[in-house]
């Protein structure tokens, strides 16, 4: 009898943020993958500065339009620098933006849906139609249209997008409040006397937080997508500091006809991070929140 | 149906107020100190110049009135006058915007031609490999950014066989081929991007639509597989479909910005640019006018069409 239970596996000892990576590997693998990629781009972000061979702006004109090599993987650019190294602290400066931006919009969002869906009425009212006319300009539009008045820079940016996407995204959080509101314990916890705040924090709060997980992942990446954008179109985070965005444009642009890998890095590591959190939210979605799944 | 469209029709009203406000309160956080940009990248200084181009911002009136006064020209269609070129926004935005719209449509049309197709097989062929492939496709497309598949577009051909994209804008009655070679690439990419999200949904839509009952007793009565996919499935999976178009409208327009700054194509989202980087703020606002009220009726024509697609709507 001993031998026997002495030969059964030990019981779970891990918390709940193990087993869940657990389900994730097990029922998405693809998932999972997509995670782990996002993951590695995450920790290449953040020890940019240890791991990469050369510094962001060190200029070797005698090295200049290198073709990849051993001592540059991805080749170097007009001024000699290596592409590698770039590319690197463009993949810090990218989670920076996405993270800080997206986190900035989860907020916003929650205020904003929370307070439409729980209170309703004349608030919900209102709001809804702020939201209807914002949703109508294109993100890049509004965006190119502020950051040309209040200037580019990474504060800036991150408030911009976060407000942009906040505003936006205030519309899934409501719906899920509206759900969540009609529960039982939500009625009774009124019912006892409790005060709005202390049902919004205790009742409403943790049961939309998996329609704030999948937002707060999928906002990281359209983040992401929209600063390149605009980087992209030299409205971003202004140069010499190497985004993504803009090393695909600017001068580096005119140097592509005769050194074409520098036309492919900063696209490349752009498409995987927003293709594995893509994946990876999709995911996240399915397990978290199956009445979400196939919308977007 | 008519009270339909009068109900529809209202509920617009206080959209357009909500937005009027937003384009008006961006255009007046422009702080004092653009106006001593504008004035020292001119290489003038004096009060009198200042005092001047406050008056043409209408930045000397109270706030309020300054709404009231940019309505009255709005409603009158009078949107200003650019601050560098002194023509009338009304007009720069008549000669970009035909060219914008062509660039949507033309992607537009590549977007359903792509997407529909794909949508409905992979839904009818569910869990095999073309399934999969067409569903890893459209993940990757919504993850390529558009500007790095526009920048390799013109720079590989370039670098193997010499061949590039043209890039330089004919109008599309002074010479229709030309026009056409010109805008057919980037709005094939637009297009592509475009695709992936509505190939998703079409995707989406099929697969519950043909477990309905309805399709089982179509297929019971005999009906081929074809009349039972185009008249049975696709119809009635369309609704979502229409509406998403609808609500990537916006994201149509401001992909079109990248684009048409990529391959020079003359529309709004370059004078937009080209307005940012003058500051020129009447164009701005101008150019957020037309778009915000392009879309609008972009997402009541998708409303009307509801009627059309169900008769449902039709009846009530």
């Amino acid at each position: 009898m001993t031998v026997a239970t002495s030969l059964l596996p030990a019981p779970a000892q891990h918390g709940p943020w193990v087993a869940f990576t657990l389900r994730l590997i097990r029922e998405k693998p693809l998932g999972a993958i997509g995670g782990a990629l996002f993951v590695l781009f995450f920790f290449c972000g953040l020890f940019a500065d240890v791991i990469s061979p050369y510094g962001m702006n060190e200029t070797n004109l005698l090295e200049r339009l290198q073709a990849p090599s051993f001592s540059h993987w991805f080749g170097t650019d007009h001024l000699g620098r290596d592409v590698l190294s770039r590319v690197l602290v463009g993949a810090q400066l990218s989670m920076l933006v996405g993270f800080l931006a997206a986190g900035l919009a989860t907020l916003v969002s929650i205020v904003l849906g929370v307070a439409s869906g729980y209170f309703g009425g004349k608030v919900d009212m209102l709001i809804q139609r702020f939201v209807d006319a914002w949703m109508i300009f294109p993100d890049l539009l509004l965006l190119i249209a502020v950051i040309s008045v209040v200037g580019a820079g990474i504060p800036q940016i991150v408030i911009v997008l976060g407000l942009l996407y906040g505003i936006a995204g205030s519309r899934i959080v409501r719906g899920s409040v509206i759900g969540v509101k009609e529960n039982m314990h939500t009625h009774a916890a009124r019912s006892m006397g409790a005060r709005t705040m202390h049902i919004l924090i205790r009742h409403i709060l943790p049961n939309i937080m998996p329609v704030v997980i999948v937002l707060f992942t999928t906002r990281v990446g359209a983040t992401i997508l929209t600063e390149a954008g605009l980087s992209f179109l030299g409205l971003g985070i202004p140069p010499p500091a190497p985004t993504w965005g803009g090393m695909l444009s600017g001068t580096g642009r005119t140097y592509m006809y005769l050194g074409p890998w520098l036309a492919l890095a900063p696209g490349l590591c752009l498409t995987i991070v927003v293709y594995a959190i893509n994946v990876y939210g999709d995911a996240l979605r399915d397990l978290l929140d199956p009445r979400m799944r196939g919308s977007r | 149906m008519q009270a339909y469209v009068i109900r529809r029709l209202l509920a617009l009203i206080p959209t357009l107020i909500f937005a009027s406000l937003i384009v008006f309160v961006s255009m007046r956080l422009i702080p004092g100190d653009v106006i001593d940009m504008m004035l020292a990248q001119n290489d003038i200084s004096t009060a009198q110049d200042r005092d001047a181009i406050e008056a043409a911002l209408g930045l000397n009136k109270p706030v309020f009135m300054q709404y009231f006064d940019w309505i009255y020209g709005v409603v009158q269609g009078d949107l200003g006058h650019s601050l560098w070129r002194n023509t009338p926004v009304t007009e720069q935005l008549a000669e970009s915007m035909p060219i914008t719209f062509e660039l949507g449509f033309l992607a537009l049309i590549v977007a359903l031609t792509v997407a529909l197709p794909i949508g409905v097989y992979s839904a009818i062929r569910q869990d095999t490999t073309g399934d999969y492939v067409t569903r890893s496709f459209s993940l990757l497309m919504l993850a390529i950014p558009g500007f790095w598949l526009g920048t390799l577009v013109m720079v590989f051909p370039s670098v193997w066989w010499r061949w590039s994209p043209e890039i330089e804008y004919v109008g599309f009655f002074e010479d229709p081929v030309r026009n056409l070679t010109h805008m057919i690439v980037p709005a094939i990419l637009l297009g592509l991007a475009m695709s992936a999200v509505t190939m998703r949904m079409t995707r989406t839509m099929m697969l519950e639509v043909m477990r309905q009952d309805y399709i089982r007793t179509a297929r019971a009565k005999g009906l081929s597989e074809r009349m039972l996919v185009v008249r049975h499935g696709l119809r009635n999976s369309l609704i979502p479909v229409v509406t998403l178009i609808g609500l990537q409208a916006p994201l149509l327009i401001g992909g079109a910005v990248i684009f048409e700054q990529i391959f020079v194509v003359p529309g709004m989202g370059l004078l937009l640019l080209e307005a940012v980087s003058q500051r020129d703020y009447p164009v701005i606002s101008g150019v957020f006018l037309v778009v915000g009220f392009g879309v609008l009726l972009i997402n009541l024509l998708v409303d009307l069409s509801y009627g059309w697609l169900d008769p449902k709507v039709r009846h009530q």
